[in-house]
């Protein structure tokens, strides 16, 4: 069966290329784009290591063919930085908060933080726990990575309250 | 974990789409959020020569109230219904049962539609379209017809519906004004199937119970429809009693199967527990 046509953006980047309708996107993005930030951990839809943002939304990118997402704008923990291009606030206060050990689970959890603080920008503890529940963590007990979403919460909203 | 090959379509129509169905028969199979197919096909226990993606199908998506009825289309995604107020205001019932399905990434994907056609029993939705007395508007090739959700369940993964259909459409009676509604599910983690889960909606007068409908997910081949339970209740004053009887008569039905999440006692145990709070939060709320 011939390989398809597929064009996507990329992280701000229009990418075409060649691929089978079913390429899992992960392996798309990790093994043809090279982008190996979103990892696998189970391949099954459970873990949520392999959250990418695909048009807005929060998605696993292990439970979706290459070719659903033609034509689709996709972020990967590649696309994701602070304003001057240095690291996110997210990726600052899980380095402070200690919301890593072994940072296997980590590329999903800032991705998916990333769109839950924009869908609830002041979230309780609550909502960040609910609002993660797709995104498994074997080291850490999840209470530091609660603290670190919560701590950039407080943080954005502060810089921005700043430039109004 | 690579699933076997395939042709991808992405139809722009519903009638396109009817017609690559019609056209490849058997080897076809239509893919909406793919959150319970492309595991399935990743365990090659799905193979279609051929993917009718129903993404780009814009009649698909529409959803609203019309005349009496909330009406959802097929790819509508869970997320989008836990975010639609109006839809969660005249039937709050749906955001509460959309709620306890899996995980945020996978409602982001998964629709309305899937989790009805899909015919898993442990999948949420389709005790709830019981519950809510919904009907199913289906599209072939020889045109179209509806089948009601108490219908439409034969066995596991086996439905009224033949291959070459496509569900559009999911009609729900918007539940009268001050009606009481609840969805109690038992799991052991967040995106697990349930273990048991109950879905009940009723309405009362001057505190006498004049209507209630009860269904349950997860305890035999196919959702449970609980008539004869729900016409216990009505007449009473859904008192303690009266609701322990009506779960009662719904535990009688359940035909539970032993596995992972626990024996068939267990089972009917946990089940006559998540249908007393439900009916307990469900009589608290109506007015
Ligand atoms: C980790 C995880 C946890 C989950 N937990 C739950 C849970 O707790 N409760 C729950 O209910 N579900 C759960 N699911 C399943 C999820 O809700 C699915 O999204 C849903 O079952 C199917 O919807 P879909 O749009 O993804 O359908 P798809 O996977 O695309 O399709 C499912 C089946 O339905 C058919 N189909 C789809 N749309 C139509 C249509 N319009 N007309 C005719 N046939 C159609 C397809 O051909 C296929 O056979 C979980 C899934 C995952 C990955
Ligand atoms: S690798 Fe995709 S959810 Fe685990
Ligand atoms: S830090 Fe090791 S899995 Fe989360």
């Amino acid at each position: 069966m011939a390989k398809a046509h597929v064009k996507m953006t990329v992280n701000g980047r229009e990418i075409e290329a060649l691929a089978e309708p079913r390429t899992l996107l992960i392996h798309f993005l990790r093994e043809q784009l090279e982008l190996t930030g979103p990892h696998i951990g189970c391949e099954t839809g459970h873990c949520g290591a392999c959250t990418v943002d695909l048009d807005g939304r929060s998605v696993k990118s292990c439970n979706m063919f290459v070719a659903q997402a033609d034509g689709a704008n996709v972020t990967t923990i590649e696309g994701i930085q602070g304003e001057g291009g240095g690291m996110h606030v997210l990726q600052e206060m899980f380095r402070e908060h200690h919301g890593l050990q072994c940072g296997y689970c980590t590329p999903g959890m800032i991705t998916r933080a990333y769109r839950l603080l924009q869908e609830t920008p002041d979230p309780t503890e609550e909502e960040v726990r609910f609002g993660l529940a797709g995104n498994l963590c074997r080291c850490t007990g999840y209470q530091n990575i609660v603290k670190a979403v919560l701590a950039a919460a407080a943080q954005m909203n502060a810089s921005k309250e700043a430039a109004e | 974990m690579i699933p076997a090959k395939f042709e991808y379509h992405r139809p722009d129509t519903l009638s396109e789409a009817v017609a690559l169905l019609a056209h490849h028969g058997d080897d076809a199979r239509v893919i909406a959020g793919g959150q319970s197919l492309t595991p399935m096909m990743k365990l090659r226990l799905a193979a279609p020569g051929h993917l009718v993606d129903l993404q780009a199908i814009a009649e698909l998506r529409a959803r609203g109230s019309v005349a009496g009825f909330v009406k959802i289309g097929a790819t509508c995604r869970q997320a989008e219904l836990i975010t639609d107020e109006s839809i969660s205001r005249l039937c709050p019932l749906l955001r509460e049962a959309a709620l306890q399905i899996a995980d945020p990434q996978v409602r982001n994907m998964g629709t309305i539609g899937g989790n009805v056609a899909n015919g898993d029993p442990g999948n949420d939705m389709p005790g709830l379209m019981q519950c809510l007395n919904a009907v199913f508007a289906l599209q072939g090739p020889k045109g179209g017809r509806e089948v009601a959700a108490r219908d439409y369940y034969e066995a596991a993964y086996v439905t009224s519906a033949a291959d070459d259909e496509i569900l559009t459409l999911i009609k729900i009676p918007t539940p009268p004004i001050g009606h009481g509604w609840a969805y109690e599910k038992q799991k052991r983690k967040i995106g697990d199937y349930a273990t048991a889960a109950a879905a009940v909606l009723l309405t009362k007068t001057n505190g006498v119970c004049d209507s209630a409908s009860i269904a349950m997910t997860n305890l035999g081949e196919t959702p449970l429809f609980a008539e004869e339970a729900g016409k216990l209740l009505v007449g009473s004053t859904l008192d303690e009693a009266a609701l322990k009887a009506a779960a009662k008569a719904a535990v009688a039905i359940t035909e539970p199967a032993e596995d992972g999440r626990g024996p068939v006692e267990f089972k009917r145990a946990v089940a006559e527990v998540m249908l007393l709070r439900a009916l307990k939060r469900a009589a608290g709320r109506a007015q």
